[in-house]
């Protein structure tokens, strides 16, 4: 297969899960938001698989499958199987309004491809702009948790987040532990989320709506 | 792995005790004697660390001992082990006033092992992935215990702490990421790229426009764990509302690892004699760390968040010193990480006697402890005078010595500076003096057994802290001078 091919296919599949975070920004919905995040999490499983494939590093395809198995299956049935079992609110939350949000999502993109592209001249093509495409998907993920009031959409946002990281970490040509660090972010939300937050926060909030957990802003004396 | 070459690489030893600890612990039921098996245990560690002194092993391709990190290793397995002597009577008495089940300290005796070895293995690291690991991982068991109490604070602090140190250690990874791209190309792919004692000799081949974007985000990302402002605000949440031995670790060890990571990435940069100084950045960082939590300090209602804001300050303090550099004041922030893991604990021991004697943790309610309970009191006064950088304790020395390599070098930096350490040292004073003299509060009642053993063992750790502290200010041995001197010629 020629380079040019493997080269146009990897840039799809990275500008795919770039398109899935510009779309996790206007969706109004707590279950879109999710699906949303499923199919963000699947076309990081096939950038990862591609790049197995074309790195020949097999082991990509773990870091594929725990893509494809944790983040697009268990997570997003999880906290849908959440949200309707807490009876959460189903619409998003916003802190700053979904056009503003989508124009200061085209900066950031606009900021990471200034910033990338100069200083990795020395580097191959490929490197180059999956690095631009996942610091977007980083600086989205990020933008996303500023601007969503709702806890389940924090965490969505900061998977989002992860998921620049691993695509950054997957189009670095050799890198090592790509499937430690993959599998110390997905140890992470787990346990986070499920092992305290979503069983306890209930009791004590009756809502996921983060506005509840800044009610006590430090203290005064 | 063989037991033979445990013992030949005492590195080994001192990751497999806390690693196999913690694993026990979380299937021990009791909580008194996992309690004393955890003194054991993170005694074990502390000695094998010393052994690092007399025979140093070679790097290997996963972990590595060097001038830099065997002293933090020392310092971090010391820490840890008087914390869980510290540890072992405030347990007692929350365990007594019915706070925490047995689970609960099954899992915080387990935790507090697996803690510790995540701290070690990133100080330990070899490699820039497998430290990035670490320090999520310290991150994950260390959210987990702020959320022990699970009282509504509890878990709103833990929340906080997750949210803002994920994203800050997500940061992090990038970071490091793009710093392996720097190295690659001379490195060769793999895991060459990412070690430590190869990337140092190397560093000048390094792309110097990737790193330094590398730093950008490794300061952002590393810095948040710092607790740098303005990503500082997680920090006294957790300090606050998780129990007392953890706030003591949190302020002691575990922002000094951060700092330590960022000062390994730092050393790289600074070696590449084409990328922009990263020593501006971190002045920058540490005076406005310096700045904001003097102001806080003086409005704080909750001894924990109080201290919390003196680490901040102090983290503020070290950072401006490793960022101006040179052989001086690095000798300074060196020091000056020592002094205040050993005093910040020595604090919090304090802390976590008096809330428990008084049941209270709101300064206003906390007065007259030199009348009620006179150990506790005159012991934290001198910790409090320690860290507000009184002297002749060693926190002074540490602070005089980076305002004077300050003057030498760039006068216009030294005046906020000054500006800043004063500010926070009337804050505390005037704090101090409120809590230590006047009548005892009418509404406090402490909460546990007054047994005697329990109550010293809080003293003890507390005492042993300060006065550490009052003798390396008074003398510093000569070894101990030299050894800080090599380090600060490495950094750079």
């Amino acid at each position: 297969m020629g380079s040019q091919l493997s080269y146009d296919i990897a840039h799809l599949i990275g500008a795919t899960v770039l398109m899935a975070g510009f779309s996790l920004l206007y969706q109004r919905r707590v279950f879109a938001v999710l699906n949303t995040f499923a199919f963000q999490a699947l076309a990081l499983a096939a950038a990862a698989a591609w790049q197995a494939h074309i790195q020949n590093a097999p082991h990509l395809y773990f870091t594929a499958a725990i893509a494809l198995l944790f983040k697009a299956l268990a997570v997003p049935f999880a906290l849908h199987w959440l949200v309707e079992k807490l009876g959460i609110h189903r619409t998003v939350e916003t802190a700053l309004s979904i056009g503003w949000t989508m124009i200061v999502g085209v900066a950031l993109v606009a900021l990471s491809i200034m910033l990338v592209l100069p200083v990795t001249a020395a580097a191959s093509a490929l490197t180059r702009e999956s690095l631009a495409l996942a610091m977007s998907v980083v600086l989205l993920g990020m933008l996303m948790m500023i601007t969503r009031r709702n806890a389940v959409t924090q965490v969505v946002g900061f998977m989002a987040l992860e998921n620049g990281l691993i695509l950054a970490a997957v189009s670095a040509k050799g890198m090592p532990l790509v499937v430690e660090i993959s599998i110390a972010f997905s140890v992470l939300v787990a346990m986070t989320l499920f092992g305290i937050f979503f069983f306890r926060i209930r009791e004590r909030f009756d809502s996921l709506d983060v506005a509840y957990l800044e009610s006590y802003r430090g203290d005064r004396s | 792995m063989t037991l033979d070459s445990l013992f030949a690489n005492p590195l080994l030893l001192i990751l497999a005790v806390p690693l196999a600890s913690a694993g026990f612990l979380a299937v021990l039921p009791g909580w008194r004697l996992a309690s004393w098996l955890n003194i054991v245990v993170s005694g074990v560690t502390f000695v094998a660390s010393l052994t690092l002194f007399a025979h140093r092993p070679e790097p290997t391709r996963l972990l590595f001992i060097d001038d830099f990190n065997v002293y933090l290793v020392a310092l971090t397995t010391f820490v840890g082990f008087t914390t869980s002597i510290f540890s072992a009577g405030y347990i007692a008495r929350e365990s007594a006033a019915a706070r925490l089940s047995d689970l609960h300290l099954r899992f915080y005796h387990s935790m507090y092992q697996a803690f510790l070895f995540t701290m070690l293995l990133a100080l330990t690291a070899n490699n820039t992935g497998v430290m990035w690991v670490a320090v999520e991982a310290a991150t994950l068991t260390t959210v987990l215990m702020v959320s022990l109490y699970r009282s509504r604070e509890a878990i709103e602090a833990a929340w906080k702490y997750f949210i803002l140190c994920s994203v800050g250690i997500g940061l992090a990874l990038f970071g490091t990421t793009l710093v392996y791209l720097a190295a690659q190309p001379v490195m060769g792919d793999g895991a060459d790229a990412m070690a430590w004692s190869l990337l140092i000799g190397q560093a000048a081949k390094f792309q110097p426009d990737l790193l330094n974007l590398a730093f950008v985000f490794l300061l952002v990302g590393y810095g948040t764990k710092v607790g740098l402002a303005p990503l500082h605000a997680w920090l006294p949440d957790a300090h606050a509302e998780g129990p007392t031995p953890i706030s003591a670790v949190l302020s002691g060890l575990l922002l000094n690892v951060a700092l330590y990571a960022l000062l390994r990435f730092k050393m790289l940069i600074a070696a590449n004699p084409d990328t922009l100084a990263p020593g501006p950045l971190m002045v920058l960082m540490g005076l406005s760390s310096l700045f904001l939590s003097g102001f806080m300090l003086m409005r704080r209602g909750d001894i924990k968040r109080l201290f919390a804001y003196s680490s901040i300050e102090h983290m503020g303090v070290m950072t401006f010193a490793f960022g101006m550099g040179g052989p001086l004041a690095n000798f300074a922030g060196l020091l000056h990480m020592t002094m205040h893991s050993l005093t910040k604990s020595g604090i919090f021991f304090a802390v976590g006697a008096i809330t428990q004697n008084l049941g209270t943790k709101r300064l206003n309610e906390i007065t007259g402890l030199t009348v009620s309970h006179p150990a506790l009191g005159w012991g934290l006064a001198v910790a409090v005078l320690a860290i507000a950088g009184m002297p002749p304790m060693g926190v002074f020395m540490s602070e005089f010595l980076v305002v004077s390599s300050t003057f030498a070098r760039q006068p216009l930096l030294a005046l906020p500076l000054i500006v800043g350490l004063l500010i926070a040292f009337a804050a505390l004073a005037t704090r101090l003096t409120g809590m230590l003299f006047g009548e005892p509060h009418p509404g406090q009642r402490g909460h546990g057994t007054n047994s005697a053993f329990a109550t010293w063992l809080a003293y003890g750790p507390l005492w042993l802290h300060v006065a550490l502290v009052v003798v390396a200010g008074l003398y510093l041995p000569a070894p101990l001078v030299r050894w800080f001197e090599t380090v600060a010629k490495m950094l750079g």
